[in-house]
């Protein structure tokens, strides 16, 4: 019998999360500190069946997924901020084009080559709305390195199922943090694809409005040889400026996720039943809050945990049914970076709360000291 | 046994989509011509429709895609040979064609052209060289000739160029070619040969924007143009040779470079076999 309790580092995890979810294909650029991600993958690749391949920037990197995925192979990259930065533009092309495709980006300060094997959370905005032009986009945020496997798995499969980018989003600490995982606990991942066309080959659409709002992607050599461009196109995949269908044709990729929130939304609450104060946090903020929380309830406060671990899209209403059923007066958001989530939590609980912000962009972690000290002063 | 079937006679109508018609080239654009030499060529090579996929880049080269009846992909600027690297390597069952342009693969895709080139990865790239950003309204590009007027040149060009080909071959593309839109029948068998070739393929086909280029330098209607490119080029008995006693700075047409080096994918792939065969045996 094999051993399921390995100890991995968080990087590690992605990629055998990865290649477990059946990712077959890996083009990256080496940058701290996402580098494990690329190694392990060139290592472990061949073994499968797959292929890896080291390009001459992230730009051919990100160009090269979209190419495997678009021939029908479930492909990854992996890279760190200015990495991150240097995909957009392709990153952009797979939002519009609705390739499936999955990017794991460790954080590092910033901006410009910032702190590079130093901790931070500055990316958060840039998972977002780093590309052109209104796009959906899902974020996934691991806060240990077990989910960084699972969350992984996860975004294979949302990103396979709903045509769409997937961001794997580690701080350097999760990335770099080893932990016992139970591999057998990650229940096994199902071999789930994205819809392949089958259909009659004439009169098939390539972007096809169904009622899932998924259209079934043509695999090249099935035989439907359908055209795929970044430009605003029409069901048929040509490029169009019909005002009415080139709005239906963007507005139906964002409606995309609306209409599968509830599949994509995920996030862990501690505490929260009847918290005067609610802490937001994500990767290993979330970790030194959760300490921080119970540091404060042995003090007798009372404080919770609310960790969307969908960073985006935002899971708002879970955030405003915790607060709501909490009554919950404060709202603490600490994150290592000047103010990114905070902006989101503000906009989400638009005035149900005060919002408080701790921004931490010294290079060093936030520590459950520092996060609860500022709880106390919150709820004095 | 011989193959005796017969081959049926090339119709460019049989490889365009015919419901992207007509077109949105200038008149007398080059682009056109190159296009039909590629599909020609194409269809000589006996590459089954299915199992061709066409990459492009952005502009007006990289339109061209959307007409062929095939797998095409319009990519973003600079980047179709990284597009195509990816699909290549993933599926080494189809057939990858890329069609460039000289600003999307020398300038934006420098680094790209290079690094295809030196991979050797079983692709085929077609460069239409225009000596102008077309699609963007004739801004200067890197093979833009000295002296010429462009948007961005507008007192002439003091930027030098360079040879596309010469920067493939030393890259160790596979197999590597220049050929004229005027010789159109020769362009058709260079593709053709280009296609044959197992690794990387460049060809670099001097194209005409009329529109544009053509008319801020003065330099008459399509005819007149394809025939001052001919006249650049070495006479057609000479093409290969390297010693021609006159005319020594004339581009050289035809097969450039050729070479056997093992072809990237085909490598990795053995590579691959061999990890997991010693797995097994272990
Ligand atoms: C990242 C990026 N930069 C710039 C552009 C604008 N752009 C579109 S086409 C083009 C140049 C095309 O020139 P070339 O490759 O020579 O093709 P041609 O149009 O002459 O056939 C440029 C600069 C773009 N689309 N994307
Ligand atoms: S602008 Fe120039 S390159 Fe573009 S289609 Fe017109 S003639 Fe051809």
């Amino acid at each position: 019998m094999t051993a399921t309790r390995r100890n991995l580092e968080g990087n590690e995890a992605c990629a055998l999360g990865a290649i477990r979810a059946g990712c077959r294909f890996f083009a990256g650029y080496p940058i701290t500190p996402s580098s494990e991600v690329a190694e392990v993958m060139s290592r472990e690749l061949p073994k499968v069946g797959g292929t890896f391949i080291q390009m001459e920037d992230e730009i051919a990197s990100m160009g090269a997924v979209i190419g495997a995925s678009m021939g029908g192979v479930k492909a990854m990259t992996a890279t760190s901020g200015p990495g991150f930065s240097l995909k957009q533009e392709n990153l952009g092309y797979a939002c519009g084009a609705e390739i499936p495709c999955v990017v794991v980006n460790v954080m590092r300060g910033g901006p410009s080559t910032g702190m590079p094997t130093r901790p931070a959370q500055g990316d958060i905005m840039q998972t977002r709305w780093g590309t052109h032009g209104d796009h959906a986009i899902i974020v996934l945020a691991p806060a240990s390195v077990s989910e960084a496997y699972s969350e992984t798995i996860r975004a294979v499969e949302l990103s396979e199922t709903l045509r769409v980018p997937v961001v794997v989003l580690l701080d350097e600490v999760i990335g770099h943090l080893t932990e016992t995982v139970d591999l057998a606990a990650v229940p096994e991942a199902p071999e789930v694809w994205r819809k392949f066309a089958d259909g009659p080959v004439e009169g098939f659409e390539p972007y096809e409005v169904t009622e899932d709002m998924i259209p079934p992607m043509a695999r090249p050599g099935d035989g439907y040889r359908a055209h795929c461009t970044g430009l605003t196109h029409a069901p048929g995949g040509f490029p169009t400026q019909v005002p009415t269908v080139a709005a239906e044709a963007l507005n139906r990729t964002t409606d995309k996720l609306i209409l599968h929130r509830d599949r994509i939304e995920s996030w862990r609450v501690q505490d929260t039943d009847d918290a005067d104060l609610l802490i937001v946090a994500i990767g290993i903020s979330a970790r030194a809050a959760r300490q921080a929380v119970k540091d404060l309830r042995a003090e007798g406060l009372k404080v919770g945990l609310f960790r969307p671990v969908t960073l985006w899209p935002f899971p708002e209403d879970a955030l405003r049914e915790t607060v709501a059923k909490a009554g919950a007066k404060t709202v603490l958001v600490p994150e290592m970076n000047q103010g990114q989530l905070v902006l989101e939590v503000e906009r989400v609980l638009a005035g149900r709360a005060t919002v408080e912000g701790l921004g931490k962009v010294d290079g060093q972690a936030i520590t459950p000291d520092e996060i609860a000290a500022k709880a106390r002063e919150a709820l004095r | 046994m011989k193959d005796t079937t017969v081959e049926a006679a090339f119709d460019v109508n049989d490889w365009l989509r015919q419901d992207q018609m007509p077109h949105f080239l200038c008149p007398g654009c080059g682009h056109g011509i190159a296009l039909r030499a590629l599909l020609w060529a194409i269809h000589d090579a006996r590459i089954d429709k299915d199992k061709l996929a066409v990459v492009s880049g952005i502009g007006c080269s990289g339109r061209l895609s959307a007409y062929i009846d095939a797998n095409t992909f319009h990519t973003t600027h600079g980047r179709p040979l990284t597009f195509a690297t990816g699909l290549k390597l993933a599926r080494p069952d189809l057939h990858v064609i890329v069609i460039t342009g000289d600003g999307d693969c020398l300038a934006i895709g420098g680094n790209h052209l290079i690094h295809a080139a030196r991979r050797n990865l079983d692709i085929t790239c077609i460069m239409l060289n225009n000596e102008i950003y077309g699609m963007t309204g004739g801004q200067v590009s890197p093979t833009t000739s000295e002296g010429r007027y462009t948007s961005t040149t507008q007192a002439g060009n003091t930027e030098p160029t360079f040879d596309a080909c010469a920067l493939a071959a030393a890259a160790g593309a596979g197999f590597v070619g220049r050929e004229v839109t005027m010789q159109v029948l020769a362009l058709r068998d260079l593709i053709r040969q280009a296609l044959g070739h197992e690794g990387f393929s460049f060809v670099e086909v001097l194209s005409d924007c009329t529109e544009i280029y053509g008319r801020k330098n003065d330099l008459g209607a399509s005819p007149e143009m394809m025939l001052a490119k001919k006249s650049e080029m070495r006479p057609y008995a000479y093409r290969n040779t390297v010693d021609v006693p006159f005319r020594p700075n004339a581009l050289r047409t035809g097969v450039l470079s050729q070479n056997e080096r093992p072809e990237y994918g085909a490598a990795y792939r053995s590579m691959a076999a061999m990890i997991r065969g010693e797995r097994e045996g272990g």
